[in-house]
Parts: C-alpha cells; sequence; structure tokens
C-alpha cells in the first residue's frame, strides 16, 4: 500500500529516521549539492539532481583497509613483526534522495563487489548495513537519458523505498521488506487513488521527455570489433582533457588504488579511487603502459560500460544514464555520442567484404 | 564577424591537420571545443560568450603537428606563455584571434536560473543572455553572469595572431587592481582557514583543475599521483587537498595568466582561481611581471638576476 507525506513532514521524517540511521541527503554546500550527514545546519537540496550522487556513502573515495605497525619482538630484537589489524566499519545508513540512476549504480556495486568469486566484505558491510530512499524524477535535464541504459524516472534498482513528489509532498513506496519497515512511520498516511494517479501521471510526463532509447543490444559486438580502430578512439577522444571528473562523479565506475601510506612504524593500506582516464591507471611496475594515450582510455571508460561488463554480468550496462560525466566534464564530451558514433560505426570487415 | 573567421579558417584549413575551436554541446547554453578537419566542420564553429574553454591546453600535446587554433584574447596569453617555455613551436600553429567581449560563468547563470540542466533556448545579442528553461526565459546583462576574469580583462583581443578578424576591443580595465584578492584576504586568518576547509573538502580530486590549465605541463609525471617517489599522501583529507593545490599554484607563479580553467573545469566549484590570483599579484607587485604577454620574454621565476628591483636583500 503506498503512503503519503506530507512536504511539511520531510524533515521531521527525516529526523525520526536519524534516531535509527545515519541520515545522508543530497545537502548544498558552497555552489555544489553533494551527498553529505543530513544535519540541522546544512540545508537539504532536492530540487535539482546533486553535483555528485551517493555513490561515496558505500564505496568511500578513501579508506582504510588495515593499519600496520611493525614491532620488535622482545624475546628476540633482531626480529620484527607485523601487527596488522583489519578495519571493517559500517554502521546503520539511510541514504535519502538519490535519484534512481544513482540507485541503479548500487546494483552494479553489488555485481563487482558481492557476486564475483571474491566477495567484498568492506563494500558488502556497508550494504548490509544501507537502506536507499529515492526520489523519482518528475524533470528530466538535457544530460538525462537513463531510458537508453534500462532505467527510468521512477526505476527502483538498488532502492528500497520510493519517493515520487506529488502536490503538497510525497507518494511513498516500499520496494524491498527492508523499505516495508519504514512505511510505519506515524507522519506516513494512506495514500489516496488521487495522488496515485497524479503520481503516475507526472512519471509518465517524464518518461516521455526523455529522448527515444537506440538500441544497444548490438554493443558489446560492435565494441570489440572497433577494439583495434585506433583511428575512431583518436577522433572520439580528441578534446578529452584525460581528467577523472566523469569517471568520480559516475554512479557505477568502481576502479580503485591501494596504496600503503606509512609514517616511521605505523601505518595505513589504504584503497582510494583510481579512474581509467589517468595516465597511472593500471601503469605496469615494468613501465610498460597497456593505455598509453587518452584515445586507449577512452574505449577503455566507453568499453567497460557498454562491453566489458555487460559480457560478465548478464548484459546489465555498468552505465545508469545520470548524465554527470556530460555535463560535469570541462570539455562537456557527451558519451552518448561516443556510443551512438560506435554503434554507427561502419566497420572495415564490411567495408571489404562488399568488394 | 563569425562568417569572415570562418571563411579564414577554411582558406588556412588545407595546409592544417586540424583547427581547433568551439561548437554547441549538447544543449544550446554548453558548448564544447570543436575539431575541424574537413570544411563542412567549420560551418560548425561558434563564437560569443559562450566559448569558454581554453584550447590552448590542447597544443602541448600536439607538439610536431601542424594545427590552428581560434583564441580569446585570454587565451591566446597561455599560447605565448608555451612559446616562452619552447612547449610549442612557433611555425607549428596557426592562431587565429577575433575580439572577445567576456564569457559566461554557467555558475553563475545557475545561480539566477536554478538549474541548467533544463535549458530549452539560448540567444545572445549587445550584451543581453536570453536564456529559455522549463517554459520561462531569463534574460541576464553579461556583465552580471561573465566569469570573474572577464570584470579584470585587459586583453580582449588576441596579444598575438597570425589572423585576426573583426574590430579590436577597448579593454574592461587599464589596471587589475585585484580587488577580488583584496576583499578575501580583508577577512580575518580564520574565517579563511575554515572557508578553504570547508571548500576543499568535496574536492574529489579529479584533477580537472591541473588537466585544463594550458601550463600544468607535467602532464603523465604529477607529483599528485607520483608512486615513486610517494610525494604526496592518497588519503583524501582536506590538509592533502590542500596541499595539491598549493603546489600547483606555486608551479603556475609567474606563469599562469589567470584565465580560470582550474576554476571553471572543477566540478564542484570550488573556486581555486583564488590561490592563483594570490600568486598573479605577487608576481606583479615583486617583479612587474605580467605573464604571457610576450613570447620571447623569461618568467621571473625561470631566470635569475643578481638584484631584483624589488627584493632588497642587501639593503637590510
Amino acid at each position: 500500500m503506498a503512503k503519503y507525506l506530507k512536504k511539511d513532514d520531510l524533515g521531521s521524517w527525516l529526523k525520526e529516521l536519524g534516531e535509527t540511521y545515519k541520515v545522508i541527503a543530497p545537502v548544498e554546500e558552497g555552489d555544489a549539492v553533494v551527498f553529505r550527514r543530513l544535519t540541522d545546519e546544512r540545508t537539504l537540496r532536492i530540487d535539482r539532481q546533486a553535483t555528485q550522487g551517493p555513490k561515496g556513502v558505500l564505496f568511500p573515495a578513501c579508506e582504510e583497509l588495515v593499519s600496520f605497525k611493525y614491532v620488535k619482538d622482545p624475546e628476540n630484537p633482531e626480529k620484527t613483526k607485523v601487527e596488522v589489524k583489519e578495519t571493517v566499519e559500517a554502521e546503520p545508513t539511510l541514504i535519502f534522495g538519490a535519484r534512481p540512476c544513482d540507485a541503479r549504480g548500487f546494483d552494479v556495486f553489488d555485481g563487482a563487489f558481492t557476486k564475483c568469486a571474491v566477495k567484498d566484505n568492506y563494500y558488502m558491510a556497508r550494504r548490509e548495513q544501507a537502506i536507499v530512499v529515492s526520489l523519482a524524477c518528475t524533470k528530466t535535464e538535457t544530460t538525462c537519458f537513463c531510458n537508453w541504459v534500462g532505467g527510468s524516472p521512477d526505476g527502483t534498482g538498488g532502492s528500497d523505498v520510493l519517493l515520487t513528489p506529488v502536490t503538497g509532498g510525497y507518494l511513498v513506496e516500499a520496494v524491498t521488506d527492508k523499505g516495508e519497515a519504514l512505511m510505519g512511520g506515524k507522519l506516513l498516511s494512506d495514500a489516496d487513488d488521487a495522488r496515485q494517479a497524479e503520481a503516475k501521471k507526472l512519471l509518465q510526463e517524464a518518461k516521455d521527455s526523455l529522448r527515444e532509447a537506440p538500441d544497444f543490444d548490438c554493443m558489446p559486438e560492435q565494441l570489440y570489433a572497433l577494439f583495434d580502430n585506433m583511428d575512431f578512439w583518436e577522433k572520439q577522444s580528441a578534446k578529452c582533457i584525460s581528467c577523472g571528473a566523469c569517471t568520480y562523479l559516475c554512479p557505477t565506475c568502481h576502479c580503485f588504488n591501494i596504496t600503503d601510506e606509512q609514517q616511521g612504524k605505523e601505518g595505513s593500506r589504504i584503497r582510494s579511487w583510481d579512474n581509467c582516464m589517468s595516465h597511472m591507471f593500471t601503469n605496469e611496475a615494468s613501465g610498460h603502459n597497456p593505455r598509453p594515450t587518452k584515445a586507449y582510455r577512452l574505449k577503455n571508460r566507453v568499453g567497460h560500460k557498454f562491453c566489458y561488463f555487460p559480457d560478465m554480468h548478464d548484459g546489465h550496462i555498468a552505465c545508469v544514464g545520470c548524465g554527470r560525466c556530460i555535463k560535469s566534464c570541462p570539455v562537456a564530451l557527451d558519451i552518448r555520442e561516443v556510443v551512438t558514433a560506435a554503434k554507427e560505426c561502419r566497420l572495415p570487415e564490411e567495408e571489404t567484404s562488399d568488394d | 564577424m563569425l562568417e569572415q573567421l570562418k571563411d579564414t579558417i577554411k582558406k588556412a584549413l588545407p595546409e592544417l591537420d586540424f583547427v581547433i575551436g568551439w561548437g554547441m554541446g549538447f544543449d544550446a547554453l554548453h558548448a564544447t571545443p570543436l575539431f575541424m578537419y574537413e570544411p563542412e566542420d567549420v560551418d560548425k564553429l561558434v563564437w560569443g560568450p559562450l566559448n569558454v574553454h581554453n584550447l590552448a591546453t590542447y597544443l602541448p600535446a600536439l607538439k610536431g603537428r601542424k594545427v590552428g587554433i581560434v583564441v580569446k584574447g585570454c587565451d591566446s596569453r597561455s599560447v605565448a606563455e608555451l612559446l616562452q617555455e619552447n612547449l610549442i613551436n612557433r611555425e607549428d600553429v596557426v592562431i587565429f584571434g577575433a575580439p572577445c567581449r567576456g564569457t559566461v560563468s554557467l555558475t553563475k547563470i545557475r545561480k539566477v536560473i536554478g538549474n541548467t540542466g533544463l535549458i530549452e533556448d539560448v540567444n545572445y545579442a549587445d550584451g543581453t543572455l536570453t536564456v529559455k528553461a522549463e517554459g520561462a526565459s531569463h534574460e541576464m546583462a553579461l556583465k552580471d553572469i561573465r566569469a570573474d576574469k572577464c570584470g579584470y580583462c585587459r586583453f580582449p583581443n588576441a596579444v598575438l595572431s597570425d589572423h585576426f578578424v573583426g574590430e579590436k576591443r577597448a579593454p574592461q580595465v587599464e589596471e587589475d587592481t585585484f580587488e577580488d584578492l583584496a576583499e578575501f584576504e580583508s577577512q580575518p586568518f580564520e574565517e579563511r582557514r575554515d572557508f578553504w576547509m570547508k571548500e576543499m573538502d568535496r574536492c574529489i580530486r579529479c584533477y580537472a583543475c591541473r588537466n585544463a590549465c594550458p601550463l600544468c605541463v607535467c602532464r603523465d609525471h604529477c607529483v599528485a599521483q607520483s608512486r615513486d617517489p610517494h610525494w604526496l599522501s592518497q588519503q583524501d583529507g582536506v590538509r592533502d587537498k590542500f596541499m595539491f593545490q598549493i603546489i600547483h599554484a606555486t608551479h603556475l607563479a609567474g606563469r599562469c595568466t589567470t584565465c580560470g580553467e582550474c576554476e571553471r573545469a572543477c566540478p564542484v566549484d570550488i573556486p581555486v582561481l583564488l590561490f592563483k590570483r594570490k600568486f598573479t599579484k605577487a608576481i606583479k607587485d615583486t617583479f612587474d611581471y605580467d605573464a604571457g604577454l610576450d613570447p620571447e620574454a623569461t618568467p621571473p621565476l625561470l631566470a635569475f638576476k643578481a638584484n631584483e628591483d624589488n627584493i632588497k636583500e642587501k639593503e637590510w
């Protein structure tokens, strides 16, 4: 049964939830909107897509994996041993105000961190303790393309609860059992048919406002075929300046680096975000760089999302169409254009077969 | 003027690998760098206040190729600086200049209209930008939404060019008085510290500031990511992020033309140009030097003078 929450009660509802969970929500910070712990001093901003999504809540930009310390053996001072302490930290956390695209990013993380042969304990601990309350989109931006990659303005993938803005408040619907637990709050009343009908209409309008989705079923094959066509990738990447804005703002990018930061006898093994736009990415100890130029690196970003990841995860495209890589790109490089160009690129094999 | 610029580029194109200019991006408010290989590409060229990018940043990586570049006044200063440092060859680069009236700050436009993601149409005429978004029309005077750098612009025309199209404009100001910096520095230390603690906290270390900078020339060998030697920690505290900004600004002292690309490129809107303003003023005060005006000059910190005019080390 769908519930209704009055707009004026949103703050109180979040405060109430704050007694059980650490509530993380999009707030204003300088000229940006970022996900932060909601406090009285911070201003909630849910009228537009956040500059950066909530990915860092489950996959922090930097986290300690283990702390270590070299200690001398008191029995035999010639011997030094390393004391290692694993630091898995997680607490009940509620992510509020993720957009359906942001939440779908967690589906991709789940695929990479929880469903492969090696499970990521750090991610899994946080994921288990997290509850995602998403906000459906009744407006879409010029950079939005969730419908191209299997999403939707009211998509529920990765979410536990979905809110839809309606006149005077929100329609509140549980998506998972975890989300069902939130439906009992005193501030939630049963939603009447008129509100449900309004939500449906607004969401349909949002869906209709999106550009028609091309068929990407052929993409893995097409991108494999373009793998060695460096002329194509050089042209596509010409304006890329090789920064990491696209990947660090991406709800699905999950590559990381591991570094030992040591001072004296103590240190931390930390995991921090890495990005395939960087020259250092997968640079080998031998000095060989398998992706020596930005053309190779852009090929990797597009290839991973539309080819290699789907290939390994039942066709699931590792892009949620949030559009942040387009609108926050310093040079407005448009991944839609790259993928469309790849799709339409006439492969050399076809040209020769005509002869 | 735009048509004249296009004709000039088309005439020069056969001798060049390509020419870099601007075209329209994903909506009517966002321009994007345009690489023109064929004459029909040139037809997509745009010129106006939306041409925010400094295209000189592409040049060092293209050293050795014959390329053309379209520049605003501020961009041309970066080209001059790159020439000074031998990072590009003058004979390989053909420079197309045109008078600039200023470029917009998309952050300022967002403050006026609320969300720059819902653009329907944009028109610019006689110093007024009209943005249609979500059914509403917003008229904004360019002087209210232009990038801060345009407010103290002294070089609206290219300082060097092979082809200059259009009538030269008068500068915005005769002298840069650094009022923005004075205003910031008038705050007590604690407030400035708190300001940076808050602003730098949301830095995502994407290094867009660095990569958009035409003079950040270490490129793939940056101290921020070098693992051996391990100069900077990969911890993501404010201290480490701030440290990088100070290194960046210091490395640019006397070379930075305050083109503002670092700040414009920042996806989370951290006002990092302020660091460079501080150093630019220090260089101006100490050496009476403006970067990027003379391709033959040497930046003061790359030179040695036994007796500096404004450093009185022998008269303590």
